[in-house]
């Protein structure tokens, strides 16, 4: 067999081939690539949602990126649920989702069609109060307010799991909700009382 | 038939309701027809310019209305002083958007408008810029030789430079029988509050505009944006009747709010801004800081000798100061002294008050300090304390207003059980635990500013109170409408207090605990012009019963006038309006602090506070398992929400000393720890049982009221009584906050 060698002629005329053709590509790519971006990566969808929050049904139009938090806030006017970081970090947006608690700023909105939920506007029974709302207003539970409707979203729900056997089962499962005015003691307090009813 | 006093009770706060049921609307929650959503781009880049912005794909996408930039935007105020606000520190006031140059990482350089926050947020990912980056410098402690006196300006009315030496330092120190010579470094702090800053504006048209801002003070809000934007005042107004809490950051205008209204007045539509967690790291913050304290004593533990030197950061544009070394020598007399402030200009953002500014930095060193030469000298600490316990303010000589510090080192002493504790260091444990007891003094200026209250007495015979302070959660609602109604003799059910509406009469930014003291006080003194309004009104009735009656011959009670000898003899205040032709009575009076009458007093606030922790003896993790702050404070008006402002402000101590710290990478020049799952703050776990004790402290001098603000008293001694149980525990001193346990290990 022949021993096949490399001149620096072939590699010249095979890389300048080579180059010429690669130069000629990128036209093609980014046409094929916008192809596939149209058929697959819409640009913005707006989707038709139907909601079940608080007994109540919506029906609404709404981005495929919007989340639960947002949803509710900006097109339902249900501003009781607060956005403190969007990232799941500060539990303002504590809802309930099928009796259980779920970080609404994490929660697409598409993804919790026709399933129970329910905000801080839908816990009190018209003029009656929750206990939970009532305990926080008598332990002073709260200063400024605006985690006050994740944290009592999680109370009722720390109740309801039966996390209430010691201050220290309350205060771990409650750490998800932070306040930066301080009333941890007053939201433990209100826990305690609810749950010993 | 007497009213029974509101103040002193602990009512529930007034707004209560409404928080628990999510109908209290903040900042955001307004959605009005048509409203417009912006979304803020921050600079990536220290220092530098920005030499060319492309917005046109930002532009491209669906809905978006306009990207506003330092290239397009609308012409503003031409002079430094029109963006100057109430809290401005001296210096040249940083203006957004004003041109390429960029003075700090995080500036706002592009405000992207849409319909929807969704698509603003994703078109400002799309924005391409060319920057510049120049060589910065965000290092403390590497440039000592930068520290230089702070500028001098009309906001450093409140921070006034260190204090002048007296004696000789030097010399007293060198002779000293006890000394202490340590340093101290403070990390950055973040104001957090859960609230994200936010404005909505309403286009009004005519050049008039409704704003909904998260701030301290409506007026300063309302009158930066009239100046700014060239409107007249009466057609600004801003409105925060909720506040997600600030702590400080709300103190002057920021940035969103000056987007915000530039795009709604550009626009002429409605327009809401909301930064995101990351971008509150851009607000302003605790600066950073380096301290060292020189404390020297004679053989029976008198201090003779106490020098505090201080530097801290500031920004390029303005010098921001805080009160860090003239606290020590408020409390403890010692005949040589040398205190001394620095800033050094950073390529950072001005700091701005954080609760307790400079008070719970000095304070932190100064009470360690004392820790440490109580155990030179092996006295007890709390021993050391008293043993330099003065009654008088030793800086200048003068009597305080009131002082009752001495009880609370006793009450909260005796509370804790201190006198049982074992003092050497190390040797009391609890299972696998080091326990530690530490104790420590706080110090807070009781201010006051001047306010305006306007009461009106309607057709019901009710009262209405106009102010336009805010309530960043503090409980002013409640605490403003117990006076009132007090001031008045009226039921708390028959008082409405307005407020947080710049279209109220005056009050200053809600800061330096004074709010209380300062509206507080407006209410008591228009009360009394009112009162003798009304009576002048009853005696005008044909054949009343309180003809002739002074103001001293009645009794104002339960919505009635009546003759303090028989009190059947009555007129009610309906009764009052309804000779008035149904037409409501009104006053409004300024409250002034009385500056000629206490020139000659120190006034301020005191506390003790006592702490537990625990140690594991394996991990060096720190637990704050008991703490009790004692505070003498005056008058308690509420003692529910005072509890709950001292008690939160301990869980501030409990951040400081060991969880919060914004970490700034120097090579980048950046925060790095943006979000708050990195900026550690305290969590219900972190959290156990915080005693509260108020000192009775009867003060007829510093205000109508007789009372001092409680807002930032229980941070400022907190820090140094967590730090100080730590060394009790472990037998090391960590003298930089926070502390952390592998310091331990």
């Amino acid at each position: 067999m022949e021993k096949q060698t490399y001149s620096r002629r072939f590699f010249l005329s095979t890389s300048s081939m080579a180059a010429a053709a690669v130069a000629l590509i990128p036209g093609n790519v980014k046409a094929f690539y916008k192809n596939v971006k149209k058929r697959f990566i819409p640009a913005k969808s707006v989707n038709t949602l139907s909601l079940t929050i608080n007994q109540k049904q919506y029906t609404v139009q709404a981005d495929t990126r919007t989340t639960l938090l947002d949803l509710l806030r900006e097109q339902l006017q249900l501003t009781g649920s607060k956005k403190g970081c969007d990232h799941g970090q500060c539990g303002a947006c504590t809802v309930h989702v099928n009796g259980e608690r779920v970080l609404s700023c994490l929660t697409l909105a598409a993804l919790v069609q026709n399933q129970p939920i329910t905000t801080i506007e839908g816990l009190a029974e018209g003029d009656q109060l929750h206990p939970m709302q009532q305990a926080f207003i008598e332990c002073d539970g709260f200063q400024c307010g605006y985690c006050t409707p994740g944290q009592i979203m999680s109370a009722v729900a720390c109740v309801k799991e039966g996390h209430t056997h010691s201050v220290e089962e309350i205060k771990e499962f409650m750490s998800g909700n932070l306040c930066r005015c301080g009333a941890y003691n007053g939201i433990v307090e209100s826990i305690q009382k609810v749950a010993a009813r | 038939m007497k009213t029974t006093p509101a103040v002193g009770t602990p009512l529930s706060r007034i707004e209560g309701k409404q928080k628990v049921t999510g109908t209290a609307r903040y900042a955001a929650d307004y959605n009005v027809p048509g409203l417009l959503h912006g979304y803020v781009v921050n600079s990536p880049i220290t220092k530098g310019r920005i030499v060319q912005v492309d917005t046109i794909p930002a532009l491209a996408v669906e809905g978006v209305v306009e990207v506003l930039t330092h290239k397009n935007r609308p012409g503003l105020a031409w002079f430094d002083l029109q963006y100057t606000d109430m809290d401005a520190p001296p210096g040249t006031v940083f203006k957004p958007l004003h041109n390429a140059d960029i003075l700090y990482n995080g500036q706002p350089v592009a405000l992207v408008v849409a319909t929807s926050f969704e698509t603003a947020r994703y078109a400002a990912t799309l924005i391409r810029f060319v920057w510049e980056e120049e060589p910065f410098d965000t290092c403390l402690q590497n440039h000592p030789e930068k520290a230089r006196p702070a500028k001098k300006g009309f906001a450093t009315a409140l921070r006034p430079p260190p204090p002048k030496p007296t004696g000789n330092f030097e010399a007293a120190f060198a002779n000293a029988a006890f000394t202490v010579d340590a340093d101290y470094r403070h990390s950055t702090e973040h104001h957090n509050p859960i609230e994200l800053f936010a404005t909505t504006t309403i286009y009004e048209g005519n050049g008039k505009l409704t704003i909904y801002d998260k701030t301290q003070g409506t007026i300063n809000n309302q009158l930066f944006v009239a100046n700014v934007f060239g409107l007249h005042y009466k057609n600004v107004q801003v409105l925060a009747p909720f506040v997600g809490g600030a702590f400080g950051s709300g103190l002057r205008p920021q940035y969103q709010l000056f987007l915000c209204v530039m795009a709604a007045l550009h626009l002429k539509r409605n327009v809401r801004v909301v930064l995101d967690r990351k971008q509150m790291f851009s607000l302003g913050h605790r600066p950073q800081s380096l301290q060292n304290l020189r404390f020297g004593a004679d053989a029976t533990g008198k201090l003779t000798a106490m020098s505090h030197l201080a530097v801290s950061e500031t920004s390029q544009f303005e010098d921001y100061t805080e009160q860090v070394v003239a606290w020590s020598h408020k409390l403890y007399p010692a005949p040589n002294t040398l205190f001394d402030f620095k800033v050094v200009p950073l390529h950072l953002n001005t700091p701005i008050d954080m609760r307790a500014p400079g008070g719970c930095t000095g304070m932190h060193a100064i009470e360690c300090a004392m820790d440490e030469l109580a155990y030179r000298i092996g006295i007890d600490p709390l021993q050391l304390r008293l043993l330099n316990y003065s009654e008088t303010d030793p800086s200048t000589g003068k009597p305080f207003t009131s002082k009752a510090l001495k009880t609370c080192y006793l009450r909260a002493a005796t509370q804790f059980d201190w006198f049982k504790r074992d003092g050497r260091p190390g040797v009391t444990t609890r299972g696998n635990k080091l326990v530690g007891y530490g104790m420590a003094t706080g110090i807070w200026d009781a201010y006051q500013f001047p306010a305006r209250v306007e009461a009106i007495i309607t057709a019901e015979g009710k009262l209405v109170v106009h102010n336009a302070t805010t309530d960043i959660g503090t409980g002013t609602l409640t605490v403003m409408t117990q006076i009132a109604a007090d001031a008045m003799g009226l039921p708390v059910a028959a008082v409405t207090f307005e407020y947080g509406d710049s279209k109220k009469p005056f009050s200053m930014f809600q800061g330096g605990s004074a709010i209380t003291a300062s509206t507080g006080s407006a209410i008591m003194v228009t009360a009394e012009v009112l009162k003798k309004k009304l009576l002048k009104k009853a005696q005008s009735i044909p054949n009343s019963p309180l003809k002739n009656a002074g103001m001293e011959e009645v009794i104002f009670t339960n919505g009635t006038i009546r003759l303090r000898q028989t009190p059947r003899q009555a007129v009610s205040f309906k009764q009052i309006i309804a000779a008035n032709n149904g037409k409501p009575i009104k006053t409004t009076r300024m409250g002034m602090p009385h500056a000629i009458k206490l020139r000659k007093y120190t006034k301020a606030t005191h506390s003790a506070c006592f702490v537990e922790v625990e140690v594991d003896k394996d991990l060096k993790t720190i637990t704050v398992t008991r703490a009790i702050t004692a505070v003498a404070a005056g008058k308690i008006i509420n003692p529910k929400t005072a509890r709950s402002q001292i008690s939160g402000s301990m869980v501030w101590g409990i951040s400081k000393a060991l969880h919060e710290e914004t970490i700034l990478d120097e090579h980048l020049g950046k925060y790095i720890n943006t979000n708050l799952g990195e900026y550690h703050i305290p969590v219900h776990a972190d959290i156990n049982t915080l005693e509260v004790i108020f000192a009775e402290e009867e003060d007829t001098l510093i205000n109508e009221l007789g009372s001092k603000g409680v807002g930032e008293i229980g941070l400022v001694a907190m820090p140094a009584a967590i730090a100080n149980a730590v060394f009790h525990a472990t037998g090391k001193r960590v003298n930089k906050l926070p502390i952390h346990f592998d310091e331990l290990l």
